[in-house]
């Protein structure tokens, strides 16, 4: 039998929709599964179940409290801040000069800064040791910092460069025969136009930074001085052969929902981000 | 001031040599703009870079780095007795080597199959797009650690989600140790990696599929092209370039794993990766000397590799200019 038009439209439209179900399943489950677990305890725990079924508060406060979640909530926010910070400062100039001027070495240089953003972090982790004891820095939140802009700073001035190469020669023209300087150009000029740029480069270095998890676990012992990422990983229950899955999937909730919020409030913007390095580049 | 209103001066009276020499001064200048970058990458990327490649001919360890002598290449091979040691005579480390690989090959090419399958539908026009790219979001925003917790907890042999969704479906007639077995526990890895860069590659895709115009589609569906052609003919070659460096991104990515592995399967010897061992070496046996060398040889693996990509890369350009 031969479909009508309008028969082949909705077969069309349907099985459309249902892949669209399916992809929204398979990436929301995952976290939504993390939420079912952090609002049940005792043996509620161990039946698998794909409704809510209890909401049980306390995992969220035992993690926050006993597994000092809360802490390093604030350890995570500091580290990430002033990185990403001060990456962003020492970007904008290079990535002015790497973009908007023709010198000697500049393809050179932009892939070098390439090659040290796509390295392995293993790599430097001993000469790192070394350097971060030589500073004093070892089990503290300095260490991180630190170590971090190893892979901050090349990220930020590679999407911030390709950022500055789509804006418009001429605005750089007529500042030029205005008799503005350069510094006058950066400061005043591109700064401000970069603002979005600079926001999300900003907060994909950001979550680079949060994430981060090799260098805070070597570089920091003691509990108070734990990120995120290594006090869910250290999270441990009585005993070795118990895991308090409440309790980490509460504390993995607390600790993903602040970005999953800033993600999709600026959905476009790290969506732009993401792929300005690899589109055009 | 004064300076200023001079050198604008200057330039009306002679124009053509004034714009040379602000070519130069822009130059110039530009080397001081980098500066301050340069510097903090030579010294937190070059300098500890430089110290790790020297720590490896040493036999530090890493409570008293300050304490060594120089071992020459005894860290990566030396033979005692017959017998090899070193960082390449030791199984394991060939075993992490075998282990990045498969990693590496698996889960990119899954990534890349079902994120341009994602990014097709992301491309499609529906109402509801906002909330499908939102979901995709999702996973991207996920720490890694959270990401390998999370799987951990699905796949817990007795009380995990997959388990319990595959017996209810029957495809299996008992619940698996996804992450206990040695040939579970690589794929459980690889799933968890796999949702977690879905969006990755899939906004890399749909970025570039965005650019390809309509009307190519139109006039290739007027001359009868199906959607298969239409697919491999028209969209294919268009992406392309955009398709290689994402598959790039991806696979320096994948071939650095270290902190799904460490936590989803405890760096288990079925699952360890290069980077996993070199730290293990280094953190856990507290040797400085033989971390260094693994980390060296990492390094230069990840480097070979990229290398080959980039070669690859330029033989395929050419050829498309010839």
């Amino acid at each position: 039998m031969k479909l009508t038009r309008r028969q082949r439209y909705l077969r069309s439209k349907s099985f459309l929709y249902l892949a669209v179900v399916v992809t929204a399943t398979f990436c929301v489950f995952p976290f939504y599964n993390a939420i079912l677990t952090s609002l049940r305890s005792g043996q509620d725990l161990f039946l698998p179940n794909y409704l809510p079924t209890t909401f049980v508060w306390k995992n969220y406060i035992n993690a926050l409290m006993v597994n000092g979640i809360a802490r390093s909530l604030l350890n995570s926010m500091i580290v990430a801040t002033v990185t990403v910070g001060g990456c962003l400062l020492v970007s904008i100039t290079a990535s002015f000069a790497l973009a908007r001027i023709k010198f000697r070495g500049r393809q050179g240089l932009l892939f070098t800064i390439l090659c040290v953003s796509m390295f392995p972090q293993v790599a430097v982790l001993s000469g790192m040791f070394e350097l971060v004891r030589f500073l004093g820095l070892y089990d503290s939140l300095g260490s991180l910092i630190l170590s971090y802009t190893t892979f901050s700073l090349p990220f930020t001035v590679w999407v911030l460069t390709t950022f500055m190469k789509s804006l418009p020669v001429e605005l750089e023209e007529a500042a030029i025969v205005d008799g503005a300087g350069l510094w006058v150009i950066i400061s005043k000029i591109f700064a401000p136009i970069m603002a979005p740029a600079l926001v999300t480069t900003g907060l994909l270095a950001f979550v680079g930074s949060w994430n981060e998890f090799m260098f805070a676990l070597t570089f920091t012992i003691s509990g108070e001085n734990r990120t995120v990422p290594v006090a869910i990983a250290m999270m441990q229950g009585s005993s070795q052969y118990e895991l308090p899955w409440g309790n980490i999937m509460a504390g993995s909730v607390i600790v993903t929902l602040p970005i999953i919020i800033l993600v999709l409030i600026f959905q476009k913007r790290i969506v732009s981000g993401m792929t300005a390095g690899a589109v055009k580049g | 001031m004064t300076t200023k209103i001079l050198s604008l001066n200057t330039s009306l009276v002679r124009p053509q040599r004034n714009k040379r020499s602000l070519q130069q001064r822009r130059a110039r200048a530009a080397w001081l703009l980098v500066f301050p970058a340069l510097f903090l990458l030579a010294g937190v990327a070059g300098w500890p870079l430089l110290r790790t490649i020297f720590y490896s001919f040493t036999d530090a360890a890493l409570d008293t780095p300050e304490v060594y002598n120089f071992v020459g290449f005894d860290n990566y091979l030396s033979f005692f007795d017959g017998e090899a040691y070193g960082v390449l005579g030791d199984p394991l480390w060939w075993k992490s080597v075998r282990n990045t690989l498969w990693f590496s090959s698996w889960s990119v090419s899954i990534e890349l199959i079902l994120g341009m399958l994602v990014a097709l539908l992301m491309n499609q026009k529906f109402r509801g797009q906002g909330l499908l790219r939102a979901a995709v979001l999702v996973p991207w925003a996920i720490p890694t650690i959270v990401t390998a917790k999370m799987w951990g907890w699905m796949f817990h042999d007795q009380y995990g989600v997959v388990n319990d969704l595959l017996l209810r479906i029957g495809i299996i007639d008992g619940p698996l140790a996804w992450i206990a077995s040695p040939t579970l526990s690589m794929w459980a890895v690889v799933f968890a990696d796999v949702w977690k860069t879905i969006p990755f590659m899939a906004l890399m895709l749909l970025a570039a599929l965005q650019t390809v115009p309509a009307d190519l589609y139109e006039a290739a569906r007027v001359d009868g092209a199906t959607a298969w052609q239409r697919f491999t003919r028209i969209t294919l070659p268009l992406i392309m370039p955009a398709m290689i460096v994402a598959l790039i991104f991806r696979t320096m990515d994948a071939l650095r794993v270290f902190d799904l592995i460490y936590v989803l399967t405890s760096n288990s010897e079925a699952t360890v990766s290069v980077s996993g061992y070199a730290r293990d070496q280094m953190v856990a046996y507290q040797e400085m000397g033989s971390g260094s060398a693994a980390s060296v040889l990492v390094f230069m693996m990840v480097a070979g590799i990229a290398a080959s990509f980039l070669y690859a890369g330029s033989l395929y350009n050419k050829e498309k200019q010839v």
